[in-house]
């Protein structure tokens, strides 16, 4: 999939705020591509706008390739072809992308009938593999079952199961482990790893824990105020960040191995609401290396040793 | 600073010993969701509380102020009973031991200003003349790292970083001497995390507050707590300081949490998944609730219920791998001549 100049603007009762502000990026086959960012920056929105699950009234520009087409300008069943059969979504909270009248078997075989046009029986079976693959034990009986019976880790991973059901190329996976325990997080990032390898699975994670990304991206993009500050390889990424923002997001985190007694470097201020975005770089009220340039100028997303970054300043480039 | 000295001896600010919470269902049999489980809190220290979800901390927690009542146990703060609520008023002395809950936005009422909420709690006490409480509600909003302008706002108009923060600016009210937690910081963004976390210590420190931190978060919880109390089930398996608790867990269970905790390092390390799922409550395992899911469990684990063990450098552990009263060492260099139950994969 490529994603090019995507922009998306919402009805608000004080006219159109700018939610998602021109990005781009591609997922390659069997990788898992992050996106990460704080809340309100945009990482759900243009995932959204790309299966047409915006809110009503919603404005989309740009591009979206996946399979010889342009994800943003099907309509309807079109796209719901598509985003049905080949993209499988995955969300936070699965008591509520599950329904909790229909049996797990219900809601499994759903797609599978509709979009690969299989008998009852044939979907039944390739359920209750799916079930397997996703380590739900006593596969054929958890059909019969509804998702209240089930612990938080087991429903997360029925989803995913529900999100497979037709054979996607691409799973977008939006916070999938964040309401979890870190150990059923643990089994659902190994659960992710083996699908993208053993079905060439593209997917994109989308998550504000820079420690689950690390487990698992190829690259990453970090979002700020509905634009890419920074993306790149996983590694040099996160072990060597050059954008300021990018730098504060892993300091806020507890290390395992650092120091004692070291506080936790909290970021100074609140991202800005998509209506009072700043002039210049919309991070430069928060920054520490903010200059007078930064306060006038958007930077443009560059190529810089291996990864793009927007920032007038790229005040770690030496390190 | 006076205001916090001890109003009872020296003895721990809050004091839990085999404290039991049983729920009672109706067309459902009974759920022991704490089965015994003791932890001291001693004055100015923060200790953490952690376990998987459904493990009881968050009961233990209810319990610890009296929220729900024990049917088991004792729960002493600074020296006296701490009785559950009832119709009746609570006795005044318990208004110093003070609770913070998850989500502040269903905490804090949405539709008064934050002052006006910060002033009831001033008024029920009756801590401060009327004339003085303005200033003590800017007071306790500086306290938390907010602006005197935050008390003539509503709760939507600020970030969930900052309701937690007036959350913890309410509870500060009634100047206690203790403050329960519970997930204070889940659901919020690490720079918010890292934000409340900072403060936590920071009052800790300045009003030598006692802090109970109930959180799933083994990472930030080894950054902020002096002591560390890991739950499984219902029971404490294994208490001690936190970092040395971090660096060499006694409990193959503190050893799985730990493991399963990913690193921000780039490196692709995928965490360790603990095998199985959390048993339910009602129908706990026998003998050490662990050892369906335990690496190193052999024929003891599934018979006796461990007993709790002291562990040189202030550590206790109820893991039948563990010598009482030897130096501490790895679940993984205990068995060797143990007849193990299953081996790992």
């Amino acid at each position: 999939m490529e994603v090019e100049g995507l922009r998306v603007r919402l009805p608000t009762p004080r006219g159109f705020a700018t939610v998602v502000d021109g990005i781009d990026y591609d997922v390659e086959p069997a990788q898992v591509f992050g996106v990460a960012g704080e809340s309100g920056s945009g990482k759900t929105m243009s995932m959204l706008a790309l299966l047409g699950l915006l809110p009503a009234g919603a404005i989309v520009e740009g591009r979206a390739a996946f399979g010889g087409q342009d994800l943003l300008r099907l309509k309807g069943n079109d796209l719901r072809a598509v985003s049905g059969r080949d993209i499988g979504m995955v969300f936070q909270d699965p008591m509520t992308s599950l329904h909790p009248m229909l049996t797990i078997g219900q809601q499994l075989t759903e797609h599978m009938r509709r979009h690969l046009g299989l008998s009852r029986r044939a979907a039944d079976d390739r359920a209750a593999e799916l079930l397997d693959q996703v380590r739900i034990p006593g596969p054929r009986s958890a059909l019969h079952a509804y998702p209240h019976q089930f612990s938080g880790g087991m429903r997360q991973r029925i989803a995913i199961a529900i999100a497979l059901a037709c054979g996607p190329r691409l799973l977008i996976a939006d916070e999938p482990t964040t309401a979890l325990d870190v150990t059923v997080q643990a089994g659902i990032l190994r659960l992710l790893d083996r699908l993208r390898r053993e079905r060439d699975l593209s997917v994109v994670l989308i998550t504000h824990d820079l420690a689950v990304m690390s487990s698992i991206a190829d690259r990453i993009s970090i979002f700020y105020a509905g634009q890419v500050v920074e993306s790149g390889r996983r590694d040099e990424l996160l072990r060597h960040p050059r954008h300021p923002y990018t730098r504060a997001l892993l300091d806020a985190l507890p290390h395992p191995e650092a120091a004692r007694d070291t506080p936790l470097v909290a970021i100074k201020g609140a991202p800005p609401s998509p209506q009072q975005i700043p002039d210049g770089c919309r991070y430069h009220p928060r920054c520490p290396y903010a200059i007078e340039i930064c306060t006038t100028d958007d930077p443009p997303l560059v190529p810089v040793g291996g990864r793009r970054l927007a920032c007038h300043v790229d005040p770690f480039r030496h390190e | 600073m006076n205001d916090n000295a001890p109003l009872n001896g020296d003895g721990p600010a809050l004091e839990l010993q085999d404290v039991e919470v049983v729920y009672e269902r109706r067309g459902r049999e009974r759920l022991r969701a704490v089965a015994g489980a003791s932890l001291t809190v001693e004055r100015g220290q923060i200790v953490g509380l952690v376990g998987e979800s459904g493990c009881g901390k968050s009961s233990l927690a209810r319990a610890s102020v009296g929220l729900v009542p024990t049917t088991a146990g004792t729960v002493q703060f600074e020296g006296r009973e701490v009785t559950p609520l009832t119709r009746r008023a609570r006795p005044r002395e318990l208004a110093r031991l003070q609770m913070v809950f998850q989500n502040p936005y269903s905490s804090l009422n949405p539709r008064r200003k934050i002052g006006s909420q910060l002033t009831d709690a001033l008024d029920v006490l009756g801590l401060v003349p009327s004339a003085d409480r303005r200033g003590r509600v800017e007071e306790l909003l500086d306290l938390v790292g907010l602006p005197a302008s935050a008390a003539v706002r509503y709760p939507h108009q600020f970030s969930g970083g900052q309701r937690q923060r007036i959350a913890v600016a309410r509870a500060l009210a009634a100047d206690p001497s203790v403050l329960v937690l519970d997930e204070p910081l889940a659901s919020l963004d690490a720079s918010a995390q890292a934000q409340v976390a900072n403060l936590l210590v920071d009052l800790s420190r300045r009003l030598s507050l006692s802090l109970l931190l109930i959180s799933h978060d083994l990472a930030i919880v080894r950054h902020v707590a002096d002591v560390v109390s890991v739950m499984y089930l219902g029971v404490m398996v294994e208490t001690g300081p936190a970092r040395s608790l971090w660096s060499l867990p006694l409990h193959p269970y503190t050893e799985a949490l730990i493991g399963a905790v990913p690193h921000p390092d780039g490196s692709g390390f995928l965490p360790e998944a603990l095998p199985g799922e959390v048993p339910d409550p009602a129908h706990p395992p026998a003998a050490c609730r662990f050892h369906p899911r335990c690496p190193y469990a052999f024929d003891r684990c599934s018979a006796e219920d461990p007993v709790t063990l002291a562990i040189e450098g202030d550590r206790t552990v109820a893991c039948w791998l563990q010598a009482g009263g030897g130096p501490p060492a790895r679940p993984a260099e205990r068995p060797k001549s143990l007849p193990l139950l299953h081996v790992k994969e």
